[in-house]
């Protein structure tokens, strides 16, 4: 028994200083690439795993940690990560934080009026390596070392001539012909030669220019110095703006506060959209629920009745829409509800000789949704209330035929009020779920029809969370990320905000059912 | 509560049973004529085709055009590897809450609970990010690849399972470990050896329906998942028959009696159990 406890030890031991030596190596690795924020987490995991190894007080999150990984990974830090992004003005044109937006405006040059022009020949050797001569207009020629030029005299022996009088070759390089010089645009655009303070670039495929740098981060003033027409552009609002309001592009990353709150709430174009969005996804809920609701409580009670034959085999077919994949099942319905094509609408044809828009219409795209959603839901709704039913005990229905109730007085004043105790949390429970059924709405109309005249790419059957997938992925004006993540958090605070309630509901409904 | 209906009363029962039996079989039926039928376009179908064949069925397999066995076997694979690992890890975790006391346990249990709460799909932007910026450093697991899903389902499968099985795991009397713990056994090895078999039921349970939640999830995949052949089967469909209703509808169906017979023959047999499962743990669709 010792012996096996020490051979289990030192396995333990030497998969932990195997897994260590993994760490380390990719530390150092990582450390040379000059990634410290994935550095930090590594070390931060490394220590957690050799304090959990290694100390008995740790014990409990040997169990704990592999799952906590996940959770934590996949989970709460896209929580922070969402809360995070909802405070920015992260969208399309302001995706790069500034540091980057610096650096790139750094690299912008502008062609002065008395800019010269210089012919070049390029070179390239077996390495692959690009170089080319310059030849100005006063006749001197230059040779780029790296991305410097130097003066150097063509009629050097080093460079070899072809027979019309050019160089062709010098060293290991040798010219490019033109078809090659199109082939290498890329590269050659990249070139920035400097010679005394000047950037000289390929201006066209014929010949190059110099440039002088457009652009000069003023650190202390935290700005944009225009080195060609002299404006200062000052960072206002995740842009550096002239004095006069024009904006240099791109923008950048910054903080702005609770201001994607505000702007759903206050800025008339994105609150109209709201509004519609959030009471169209009440509306879905709501309506699903409760006629889902009612066609299983219909269904359970016809099959709870002993006087019904092969009850048995008709639950277990009324329940196949909740065992089919709902994917499956939504894209199955959309075919049948397609407007031109679907067997819905051959049918209507057939009876009333006309065409319903299910998918173009917004109320009918909305009715058949829910028509939809419907089906999908009862089979759940009837289980539900079919465990309700039988869970109700006898003798009540015995002592109230005793004192001369009828069927329907029975329904309404026992079934109905002991039923109510245990569904009610579930119906909450599917109203929160249905809310944010994504899936079904994505698939049979994905939002559609359009609204015109939208100030946000939100159509007409788009629910919150649909919404926010567009605003995030597939907008017209981009990707609006912080407006996006603000909705999410919106909508998680109307679903954290309906789970308490359902928490409380139902304490306090078993106390009502103890009074009874 | 039910007394012996007059025949009109009768009547009108079975009549709504068989309105219902239309309603809840009407569009399974009608696909299943349509992965029989001749035509690949929804208008000239008929319930009864006429020359009934399997060829959509064959498609499906011989056309190199419609990876739809590719998309099968990222679904199970996917499915079953999220969910395999979902119960190993949820049980270590929910064994902890039930049987240790530590510091921080009351505040974990309270975290779990709201953690749960969130659907974690409302963090899709920020978990894109996440896996494009994985991929920089770990490619196998980032973006657009079968283990960084797996990574993300299992996420969000901790929070409620590992709460759902603690609830199951309190119910076990400690007794049951303590004699073996007397004896020299660790935790690990009571949890390995006793507690686990006697808590199969919830395992099945946990497993089956972790199963099915991702085998039919769309929204996370279709955002992390590019190429065909990359496709789970809730993707990949959606992308074979968006705007081919007319021209694809014979084989899309034939895919979804498949896909959905898969599902049913696990889900029809088991269904006591699945939906103690989905209504004993409050709620979970």
């Amino acid at each position: 028994m010792a012996g096996r406890v020490a051979i289990a030890q030192g396995l333990k031991l030497g998969l932990l200083a195997l897994l260590d030596a993994a760490a380390v190596w990719a530390a150092i690795s990582l450390l040379l690439r000059g990634d410290l924020l994935p550095l930090a987490l590594l070390a931060a995991g490394a220590l957690l795993l050799n304090y959990v190894v290694l100390s008995r007080r740790a014990y409990p999150l040997r169990f704990l940690l592999p799952g906590l990984v996940f959770l934590f990974a996949m989970v709460v830090y896209p929580i922070g990560y969402t809360v995070n992004v909802s405070l920015t003005n992260l969208q399309t044109g302001n995706l790069l934080t500034k540091v980057q937006v610096i650096a790139q405006l750094e690299g912008r040059y502008y062609l002065p009026p008395e800019s010269e022009t210089f012919s070049y020949w390029a070179f390239r050797n077996p390495q692959g390596e690009l170089r080319v001569t310059l030849l100005a207009e006063d006749g001197c020629s230059y040779l780029s070392e790296g991305s410097t030029l130097v003066p150097v005299d063509l009629t050097d022996p080093r460079f070899v001539r072809g027979p019309d009088g050019t160089v062709v070759a010098f060293d290991d390089f040798s010219r490019l012909p033109l078809a090659e010089i199109y082939r290498s645009l890329p590269a050659l655009e990249r070139l920035d030669l400097t010679w005394e303070g000047v950037h000289v670039r390929l201006a066209t495929i014929r010949e190059f220019r110099t440039y002088l740098r457009k652009y000069e981060y003023l650190r202390d003033a935290d700005a944009i110095r225009d080195l060609e027409t002299g404006v200062v552009y000052t960072a206002r609002e995740g842009y550096f703006t002239s004095p006069d309001g024009v904006r240099i592009e791109p923008g950048f990353q910054i903080y702005v506060g609770f201001r994607n709150y505000l702007d759903v709430l206050t800025n008339p174009g994105i609150r109209a959209d709201f509004s519609r969005v959030f009471g169209w996804t009440v509306a879905w809920s709501f309506l699903t629920v409760f006629f889902s609701f009612w066609v299983g409580l219909v269904l359970a009670y016809l099959l709870n009745d002993p006087y019904v034959r092969g009850r048995f085999f008709y639950r277990s077919l009324l329940i196949i829409p909740y065992a089919m994949p709902a994917f499956i099942s939504a894209l199955v319905w959309a075919g049948l509800f397609n407007t031109d094509l679907g067997v819905i609408n051959r049918i209507i044809g057939a009876l009333f000789g006309t065409k319903v828009r299910w998918l173009q219409d917004p109320f009918w795209a909305r009715t058949a949704l829910i028509f939809i959603n419907v089906w999908l839901t009862y089979p759940y709704m009837m289980i539900v209330s079919l465990g309700a039913l039988q869970s109700i005990p006898k003798e009540m229905y015995e002592a109230a035929r005793v004192d001369g109730a009828t069927g329907w007085q029975r329904f309404w004043t026992i079934t109905m009020p002991l039923l109510w105790v245990s569904v009610a949390p579930l119906l909450i429970g599917s109203f929160a779920f249905t809310f944010n059924n994504f899936t079904i709405i994505w698939l049979v109309t994905a939002g559609r029809p359009a609204v015109l005249g939208a100030a946000t790419p939100a159509g007409a059957t788009d629910i919150l969370i649909s919404w926010t997938y567009r605003l995030a992925f597939e907008g017209d004006r981009g990707n609006q990320l912080g407006l996006a993540s603000a909705v999410s958090i919106i909508i998680f605070i109307i679903i954290a905000t309906i789970s308490a309630v359902n928490f409380r509901f139902t304490r306090a409904l078993e106390d009502v059912s103890r009074g009874v | 509560m039910y007394s012996r209906p007059s025949l009109v009363g009768l009547v009108v029962r079975y009549t709504l049973i068989g309105l219902a039996l239309v309603y809840a079989l009407f569009p399974v039926l009608w696909i299943l004529s349509a992965s029989f039928n001749p035509t690949n376009n929804l208008l000239e179908q008929r319930l009864f085709p006429a020359n009934p064949t399997f060829e959509h069925y064959r498609r499906l397999f011989t056309d190199p055009t419609v990876p739809f066995p590719r998309w099968v076997l990222n679904t199970l694979q996917v499915s079953g590897i999220t969910s395999v690992i979902t119960v190993f890890l949820c049980a270590l975790g929910a064994y902890a809450f039930s049987r240790f006391r530590f510091r921080g346990r009351r505040a974990g249990l309270l975290g779990l609970l709201l953690v749960q709460m969130f659907p974690q799909m409302l963090a899709m932007v920020a978990i894109y990010l996440l896996l494009i910026k994985i991929k920089e450093f770990i490619p196998w697991l980032g973006y657009n690849t079968h283990p960084g899903l797996i990574m993300v389902y299992l996420g969000g499968a901790m929070g409620f399972n590992t709460w759902f099985m603690k609830g199951y795991f309190d119910t076990i009397p400690r007794s049951v470990e303590e004699s073996a713990l007397v004896d020299g056994a660790t935790p690990f090895q009571a949890f390995l050896r006793i507690v686990l078999p006697l808590a199969r039921p919830i395992l099945a349970v946990v497993l089956i329906i972790q199963f099915i939640t991702t085998y039919s999830e769309y929204v996370l995949a279709s955002i992390l998942l590019k190429g065909t052949d990359m496709y789970t089967l809730s993707v990949g469909l959606r992308f074979f028959i968006q705007q081919a209703y007319d021209r694809r509808w014979g084989a899309f169906s034939a895919a979804a009696i498949l896909g959905a017979l898969l599902i049913l023959a696990i889900f029809l047999p088991l269904q006591k159990l699945i939906i103690s499962g989905l209504t004993g743990g409050a709620v979970k669709e």
